[in-house]
């Protein structure tokens, strides 16, 4: 099955007597934008944590193009081509916007046991940062701390990092979290470019985002999938109305 | 870009001159008390420099760093003991022997992080402390004393004065070019890195742990050329001089120079042990003077004296 990115199956995750990932099962097809929707508590950021490895499950089993990886700690599936952006933004504040996806870069570029030269400048790390930047539209914030920058900058910052590791797989962990009308358009615009090139799991609140984005939908409640399919099939499905969509029936309609 | 000339590099470059023409002052002046406490000065320096290294650039708070001071001694002091008298053999095993226990050390007590790190690592020490104690052949917890510095084939004679401060200036200056390729090198950005985030790091794909442990023992090694320096500089080398109070004096050292920066731990150094001897010239509870002013530092200049520098220089 090469053209599946991932395969997910029978996961489970318990937190004490809490399951927040309950026997589930998921397919990624290569090249699909794949968007994970579902209430406050679905345990769509425990899922996104299970597939970076920084959280294990308790059973069950993640194949990551074809291999098996439920096991591997989160390095080495940056390795493979896996990469994750924050819910809660996660950055190296001390360091420039440069700095943070250099290092990204520098993590896919051999080892880094090497202790002399200058890391700065080397050309090549500073010129896929630089890359990576533009993308996302930050090349001229490249030289500013991150601590300085806004929190939707940082939100791109999060994408441009995740980028630089070039990934064959994008999980974006509500990319749009706390992002202001005109920033959500921007990153919308955003990652309608990068589907083009990168298979992409996208977990989001905005439902407007989501439908616009998407291939296919996955709906988690309690940590179970109660529905997965494409936009229309998701918005027509009775189950996902009633336990999920209900009030924001009228922004579905439009999407 | 910045102009490099600001009152830290200014005060950092009369420092380092004021170093580098100590023994010709000592000289004019027949002032030898001076050229003995820098010596001490230059050494422990060294040894601040080397846990900056790992507490202000790679965020491991280690309570145990004098360990490595006595290891450096005691590889010194036994190979003297045994006849072993070349510099060109003791110098190499103190180095090897610091860092073999630095990775042995580092690779268990890094499993732990914050607090659980701190108490492991002065663990660690305390259990090198009291295996010396009981090395009754080398002295026990009396120590050993050492009839003869290092030799080095007639290249150096560590017993003048002079050419001994020098040897040990050169070590803190070569430590402290070392430490400056290290930290901008890409190792040296990844070790920074953790430090800020870790999680960050693990997820765009460094196994953290391993960078960590590097950045340990090169830390170790370094601090045990200190104290392969102490023991010829003191004729001697004991238990106490790895005791956990010694650790924390490092600390104070670093703290007080300001973490994170290169030079900070030479002027924490300095300073630390300038009013050291000045205040126990005074009172023997010199320590009570000592405390408050380590508490304002914490308190009032995060970055120790380096910072507030910066902070001048920034107008």
């Amino acid at each position: 099955m090469a053209d599946l990115m991932l395969r997910v199956e029978n996961l489970v995750r318990s937190f004490g007597g809490i399951k927040a990932t309950d026997n589930l099962s998921l397919d990624v097809a290569r090249g699909e934008l794949h968007a994970i929707i579902g209430p406050n508590g679905a345990g769509k950021t425990t899922l996104i944590s299970q597939l970076t490895g920084q959280l294990m499950p308790n059973s069950g089993a993640i194949y990551f193009a074809g291999r098996d990886v439920t096991w591997l700690p989160s390095y080495q599936r940056s390795r493979l081509g896996l990469a994750r952006s924050f819910q809660i933004t996660c950055l190296l504040p001390d360091f420039t916007a440069a700095d943070n996806v250099a290092l990204a870069a520098q993590a896919h570029d051999g080892h880094s046991f090497r202790f002399w030269g200058a890391a700065r400048k080397e050309k090549h790390l500073r010129d896929a940062a630089q890359a990576a930047l533009t993308r996302v539209g930050l090349a001229k914030r490249a030289d500013v701390p991150v601590s300085e920058l806004s929190h939707g900058e940082q939100r791109e910052l999060e994408l441009a990092v995740a980028l630089a590791t070039k990934p064959q797989l994008l999980l974006l962990d509500e990319p749009m979290a706390g992002l202001g009308v005109t920033e959500s358009a921007r990153m919308v615009a955003l990652l309608k470019e990068l589907r083009k090139e990168v298979t992409i799991v996208l977990v989001e609140h905005d439902m407007e985002a989501v439908f616009a984005l998407a291939d296919r939908i996955t709906v988690l409640v309690y940590g179970r999938v109660i529905a997965s399919g494409d936009p229309d099939a998701i918005r027509s499905n009775e189950e996902v109305k009633r336990a999920y969509l209900g009030e924001q029936h009228a922004v579905t309609r439009h999407g | 870009m910045k102009s490099p000339i600001n009152v830290r590099n200014v005060v950092v470059a009369l420092v380092a001159l004021g170093l580098t023409l100590l023994p010709v002052y000592s000289a004019l002046t027949g002032n030898i008390f001076i050229l003995t406490l820098f010596t001490r000065i230059v050494i422990f320096a060294l040894a601040a420099a080397s846990l900056n290294l790992i507490m202000g650039y790679g965020g491991m708070m280690s309570f145990g760093h004098a360990a490595y001071l006595g290891i450096g001694g005691y590889a010194v002091g036994i190979l003297a003991f045994e006849g072993i008298g070349s510099g060109f053999i003791q110098w190499p095993v103190a180095l090897a022997a610091s860092a073999l226990y630095a990775l042995v050390i580092g690779a268990l007590s890094l499993r732990t992080r914050g607090v659980y790190f701190i108490m492991i690592t002065l663990a660690f020490a305390q259990m090198a402390y009291y295996v010396t104690s009981g090395l009754s052949r080398y002295g026990g917890d009396d120590g050993l004393t050492i009839y003869k510095r290092s030799t080095f084939g007639g290249l150096i004679d560590l017993s003048n004065r002079v050419q001994f401060y020098y040897l040990c200036l050169f070590c803190l200056f070569g430590g402290i070019y070392l430490i400056w390729r290290i930290i901008n090198s890409r190792f040296g950005m990844v070790v920074q890195g953790i430090r800020s985030n870790e999680q960050r790091m693990q997820a765009i794909g460094f196994h953290a742990n391993r960078y960590r442990l590097v950045c340990f023992v090169i830390s170790g090694t370094i601090c045990g050329l200190a104290g392969a320096l102490l023991a010829n500089n003191t004729d001697f080398v004991s238990p106490a001089g790895m005791y956990w109070t010694r650790s924390g004096e490092l600390m104070v050292m670093v703290v007080f120079g300001g973490m994170g920066s290169l030079f900070g731990p030479v002027i924490g150094t300095i300073v630390f042990l300038l009013l050291e001897e000045l205040l126990s010239q005074f009172t023997e509870y010199w320590a009570l003077i000592m405390g408050p002013l380590l508490l304002l530092i914490v308190l009032f200049a995060r970055g120790g004296i380096m910072g507030v520098l910066g902070r001048f220089s920034r107008g």
